[in-house]
């Protein structure tokens, strides 16, 4: 498993349209992807779930990565997440 | 006639007929099916269409209202596609046997409650979302078509609440106006209003009731006042309000973007007075040159306490970068014992106006004033800004302005905090500042007349008692002398003179300035197009003489 830390820089947080984009690419991999945060984590392949965290500006949230390919699906979130996040 | 009170989110006047709009009743009624999977096939189905829709809506939207505001569709096509969603949504129908409306009313209830529990208003707001594409959903499973307000003339649309995707299929040549009685200033349909540029209320307390429909109605955007069947004098009245809305919004199209620049080639600049930041916008429509006076006292006025240097910083940043290089001249705590924050704790007077007010106070609590200053210096890096301190009757006045600013730059300096180098200007709104404008001008970068209290202390007139409007006469002689001296001495010394005052949107005046040879005016953001036009209209050579015979 590929685990990583990221804190939010957006001014909205985790917002409907980041989300969206996010879902579509933790979908291009096999892998399974949780966003947590704090107690609380989601599948970041569905986007209510995703969105119901409540992420905001500031808020620091793990990403957990686990299957076949958890080395390139991990590298492809943090960057997706750098730069628009 | 009635009358209802609303929220504005636009301003403008709309008149016209009303349309009650109203959405299809999609009752969902729980009913057992027998065959579970051909109910999930119809949910699969109408989701689909659904989804096309939304395609076709983003595609039209983009072009009617901008990417920003279409975007709206594309989440909206990822909810629908969303697994949580679909999921939810076959669980239902497959474990209680059930019709696909019921399941998906279900579902929408449950993830809207999910957002509408959420502590950011942002979340909060995404519940309207879900049940947007559940209704399209619902529709498209009932076979029915949506409300697309049909009419041969525009109408004022009036409705419980708008969902996006029912503002952006509407027809825009048919709007006139929204008016609804639920909504936020930051919904969709507050922020399309915006976009098309016309009235719109909120958080209006209309009946929904189908009588009205074609009733004649007016939306005051402005107040928020929405009549229907208005009696024939407020028909007028707001008829009359339109029609000057119009001639404005004409001379817009062809104005905006010119120079303000008469027959034989004088320039003027042509700037806007703001008393918030929030008015920026109105700035940016009318299409100003600059600001010419940005009155800094609602940052204290509407604090409970003194704002910090951040705080200013971080408004004066905002200004000077949305101006982009234009020039935002900002004036200095302007407030005395008749406009004053209790925390000021300012002692009651009995003649205010001449009162301890303005630079007064600056002076004589120096540490409020080093931090505006200091606020002020530090924005000056980011964008066009120039300081303007008011009220200035003498040159020993300067002498500790520029000590205090010296204080302020080298404070800065030593901490490492960058800073600009703001033009700094002076206010000339006294007498005492005319007669020793030529020793002013060396000493400043630029005049300001502030003809109000000019005219004010000069006549010893005041304004608000209207017992004396026999004796007041807001083109008197006197004060018109003045400024042409003021701006005389300005030219001596090679810095320029603007006005700042009423006179400075005084149409009937705005010939002589340029006679004057006057550099600047600013006024309220509504006038501006309108001294533009008469500016372009005005051969300063051929009309100057007489105009200055005339007046002075």
């Amino acid at each position: 498993m590929k685990e990583f830390t990221y804190v939010i820089t957006d001014t909205e947080g985790i917002h409907a349209r980041p989300a969206g984009e996010l879902v579509k690419k933790a979908k291009e991999y096999t892998s399974s992807v949780t966003v947590i945060k704090d107690e609380k984590k989601a599948d970041a392949k569905k986007l209510f779930g995703l969105m119901g965290l409540g992420v905001k500006q500031g808020m620091e949230i793990a990403v957990q990565v686990e299957g076949n390919d958890e080395e390139a699906a991990a590298a492809a979130l943090e960057a997706f997440l750098k730069e628009n996040l | 006639m009635e009358l209802y009170r609303g929220k504005s989110v636009f301003g403008g006047i709309a008149i016209g007929r009303l349309h009650i709009y109203s959405r299809k009743n999609l009752q969902v009624k729980r009913e057992r099916v027998e065959d579970a999977e051909a109910e999930v096939a119809r949910f699969h189905a109408a989701k689909e269409k659904a989804i096309e829709q939304l395609a076709e809506l983003y595609e039209k939207s983009l072009t009617a209202v901008g990417e920003a505001n279409a975007a709206i569709f594309e989440i909206h096509q990822m909810m629908l596609q969303d697994d949580d969603y679909i999921e939810s949504t076959e669980n239902i129908i497959r474990t209680q046997q059930v019709n696909a409306e019921y399941a998906v009313a279900a579902t929408s209830d449950n993830f809207a409650n999910m957002f509408a529990a959420m502590d950011d208003d942002y979340m909060k707001g995404r519940a309207a979302d879900v049940r947007d594409i559940s209704e399209r959903v619902l529709l498209i499973l009932s076979g029915q078509e949506a409300d697309c307000v049909v009419t041969d003339e525009p109408v004022i649309i009036v409705a419980d609440d708008l969902a996006p995707s029912e503002t952006v299929q509407m027809d825009k040549s048919k709007v006139l106006s929204f008016v609804t009685v639920h909504g936020s200033t930051n919904s969709h349909t507050a922020i399309l209003a915006r976009t098309m540029g016309i009235p719109a209320l909120i958080g209006t307390p209309v009946p929904l009731d189908a009588s009205l429909d074609g009733r004649l109605a007016v939306v005051d955007g402005d107040t928020g006042q929405f009549y229907v069947e208005p009696d024939e004098q407020t028909l007028a009245k707001m008829q009359q309000k339109y029609d000057e809305m119009q001639t404005k919004k004409e001379l817009l199209q062809t104005l905006k973007g010119k120079e303000s620049v008469t027959l034989d080639g004088r320039k003027i600049m042509l700037y806007a007075n703001i008393g918030n930041y929030k008015d920026l916008s109105l700035v940016l429509e009318n299409d100003a040159e600059g600001i010419g006076l940005f009155r800094s006292e609602f940052l204290y006025l509407e604090s409970s306490t003194y704002p910090t240097e951040e705080e200013q910083l971080k408004i004066y940043r905002a200004v000077a970068e949305t101006m982009a290089g234009k020039r935002v001249i900002i004036r200095t705590l302007d407030i005395g014992a008749d406009k004053q924050a209790d925390y000021f704790e300012l002692p009651k007077e009995e003649n205010p106006a001449m009162g301890c007010r303005a630079i007064r106070i600056c002076l004589t609590r120096p540490e409020i004033f080093k931090t505006q200053l200091r606020a002020l210096f530090r924005a000056s890096a980011f964008g066009k800004i120039a300081i303007m301190y008011p009220m200035i009757t003498s040159l020993a006045e300067i002498a500790r302005i520029k000590q205090i600013v010296e204080e302020v730059k080298a404070e800065l300096t030593e901490a490492g905090v960058p800073f600009g180098t703001p033009e700094q200007g002076i206010m000339i709104e006294t007498p005492a500042a005319v007669m020793i404008s030529d020793k002013l001008a060396k000493e400043v970068d630029f005049f300001s007349i502030g003809t109000n209290d000019l005219t004010q202390y000069t006549l010893a007139i005041d304004r608000q008692n209207d017992q004396l409007d026999e004796f007041y006469d807001s083109h008197h002689q006197a004060v018109l002398r003045m400024i042409e001296m003021t701006v005389q001495n300005a030219h001596k010394e090679n810095i320029w003179c603007g006005i700042c005052g009423e006179l400075g949107a005084d149409a009937s005046l705005s010939k002589l300035f340029l006679a004057m040879g006057v550099d600047e005016l600013s006024m309220s953001p509504g006038s501006l197009l309108f001294i533009r036009k008469i500016v372009r209209e005005t051969n300063v050579g051929e009309e100057g003489e007489a105009v200055k015979a005339q007046f002075l």
